[in-house]
């Protein structure tokens, strides 16, 4: 049909290997879960939480991209869509703790919610049958929209219909709503319910924003990797990564701003039904982790994406990503985990297994998508345009 | 410093790649005074013309860092050294109730320092600028393309520097009274 769309190079030899990857360290994971299943599930409900942050973050971009366009989101098109086709597997990777709330959530275990007042007064909200449809609605949204949206683009790149661009636009507005109603509800059923004492209306923005940047910062890992074979007809220039690099920083102070609203307002009010969700983070070990987020979330990458030379070269801005991707596990680690473990951070063998597992599949499942497609959705008649100006 | 009775030499130029081509040509010829005036901002034009770098951000930063410092300042000597005061039981450095201030400031501090340092390099308000002595000059906000080589560059002379203008496709070359 066009003899200018080239496939994706570079990422044959991705997609097996992670799979195999994937399932030894689940299946480890699991063997090690079969002696304290309670460690077991932490373990994964942090590792699904950072992931399927990973496939949301992914889209909303996707999703940014769609209603505003601009030529820096072409040749990030394939591997968010890529991100996006994950949010199939992390639907079925939400069965294990669906069947197995009690042994995760204190508001699931009737003997719990007996001996606390506060957990009855809540119950009417946390419930295992209310939570369970939540969760379907959730993933019955978000299914819904990865699949029209992958099946859009797909159509488009067969048909070249152009009428294709205009319904993707329209599907982005009111999915781009759906996605800050849906991701404020999910996380806090995933993760603010663990304490559930505390409460913040603020904290879906955080997790919107952290997932926004991990979606973002993998994306431009990807592209990075991707421009070494791959020519994406000259699009990625050094302009192009600059605006990745301000994207990075938008989120990055976004992140800062929010979280730092949240902590300003709990420590200044310093009530009792929130601020012991602080005084477990801040004080003793956590604290560490805590500095570590002010100083690597935060001051270090706003000052090296300030920098044009930072992030107008491939190498420093794709290293600079690779960081922000760490830094986003490592604020999930650290809204999550205190949690469990209250007095300090340990190590333990279940979160690398489950973290590798879960990870291993969920890159099999982004290099399956990357696979055979052509680099830029070239018949995207916003993209025609860009490149005759060329 | 001797005052050159012409300022440079104006060349009128119909595209912007015509512009741009010359530009680059002049660069190469070894030029380096030269300005470019153009009705829109034109891609690549500032590189051409051997125009890298402001002192604009350092200026910017340098005020963002005296507001951020002043700021703070502002909040902490008060509250830990001049009258320090019990509040609510919290420690007289509470440094987060700082921030939003100190943030506000930082922010004020950068953006005054950068407006008024762009007035002083780009040397704004200027009442007299002879490029405006240049034939036809108007046009450069409307839809011609100017490149002018000053007086003041080494390399000028007045006959050499004219026919290398008008060896680069002009559509006119004239003198520009100082």
């Amino acid at each position: 049909m066009n003899a200018a769309e080239t496939p994706l190079t570079g990422i044959e030899n991705l997609g097996k290997p992670a799979l195999v990857v994937g399932v030894v360290s689940l299946v480890l994971c699991v063997l090690l879960g079969l002696r304290n299943s309670t460690q077991f599930f932490h373990s994964y409900l942090l590792a699904f939480v950072f992931f399927v942050g990973l496939s949301v973050g992914s889209c909303e971009v996707l999703m940014i991209h769609y209603l505003i366009g601009g030529t820096w989101g072409f040749p990030l098109r394939r591997p968010l869509e890529a991100g996006v086709r994950t949010f199939y597997l992390m639907a079925v990777l939400l069965l294990p703790i669906l069947f197995r709330l009690p042994t995760i959530y204190s508001w699931a275990d009737p003997a719990k919610v007996h001996a606390d007042p506060v957990l009855q007064y809540k119950h009417f909200y946390l419930n295992v049958p209310f939570f369970v449809v939540r969760n379907v609605i959730y993933f019955t949204a978000w299914l819904l929209l990865a699949y029209f949206i992958l099946k859009w683009s797909r159509l488009q790149d067969e048909t070249g219909e152009p009428e294709l661009t205009h319904r993707l636009q329209a599907l982005s507005a009111p999915g781009l709503l759906i996605f800050g109603l849906t991701i404020t509800f999910a996380c806090v059923d995933w993760v603010m319910s663990l304490e559930p004492t505390f409460f913040s209306t603020i904290y879906g923005m955080i997790f919107m924003v952290t997932e926004a940047l991990a979606g973002m910062s993998l994306a431009t890992v990807a592209i990075v990797l991707l421009a070494r074979r791959n020519k994406f007809s000259g699009l990625v220039t050094p302009k192009v990564l600059g605006d990745y690099g301000n994207l990075l920083l938008t989120f990055t102070m976004l992140w800062a701003y929010l979280s730092f609203s949240q902590y300003l307002i709990i420590w200044a009010g310093n009530l009792r039904d929130e601020i012991p969700w602080y005084v477990v983070r801040v004080e003793g070990s956590w604290n560490y982790v805590a500095q570590v987020l002010i100083v690597f979330h935060f001051a270090v990458p706003f000052v090296l994406l300030l920098m044009r030379f930072v992030k107008r070269r491939a190498a420093s801005l794709g290293w600079l990503a690779v960081g922000l991707v760490v830094v986003s596990f490592v604020d999930i680690y650290w809204l999550t985990v205190p949690a469990f473990e209250p007095a300090r951070p340990q190590f333990h063998l279940t979160d690398l297994f489950a973290i590798v597992g879960i990870g291993g599949l969920w890159l099999w499942q982004f290099a399956s998508q990357l696979k055979g497609r052509s680099e830029l959705p070239l018949q995207d008649p916003r993209l025609k345009e860009i490149l005759q100006q060329v | 410093m001797k005052r050159h009775p012409l300022y440079g030499l104006m060349a009128e130029f119909n595209t912007t790649d015509d512009l741009l081509k010359a530009a680059e040509r002049t660069y190469a010829e070894g030029y380096r005074r030269m300005d470019a005036f153009t009705p829109f901002p034109v891609e690549g034009l500032a590189e051409a013309i051997g125009f890298h770098k402001t002192r604009v951000p350092l200026i910017c930063l340098i005020g963002g860092l005296t507001g951020c410092s002043g700021g703070f300042f502002l909040q902490w000597w008060p509250n830990v050294i001049g009258y320090p005061l019990n509040i609510g039981g919290k420690p007289f450095n509470s440094w987060p109730a700082f921030i939003p201030i100190t943030f506000e400031l930082t922010i004020l501090c950068a953006g005054i320092f950068t407006v008024l340092g762009m007035l002083a390099l780009n040397g704004l308000p200027t009442p007299y600028h002879p490029v405006f002595n240049a034939p036809r000059f108007e046009l450069a906000t409307r839809n011609k393309f100017f490149l002018c080589i000053m007086a003041r560059d080494s390399k000028f002379d007045a006959q050499k520097t004219r026919e290398f203008l008008q060896s680069l496709n002009p559509r006119e070359v004239s003198d520009v009274e100082a």
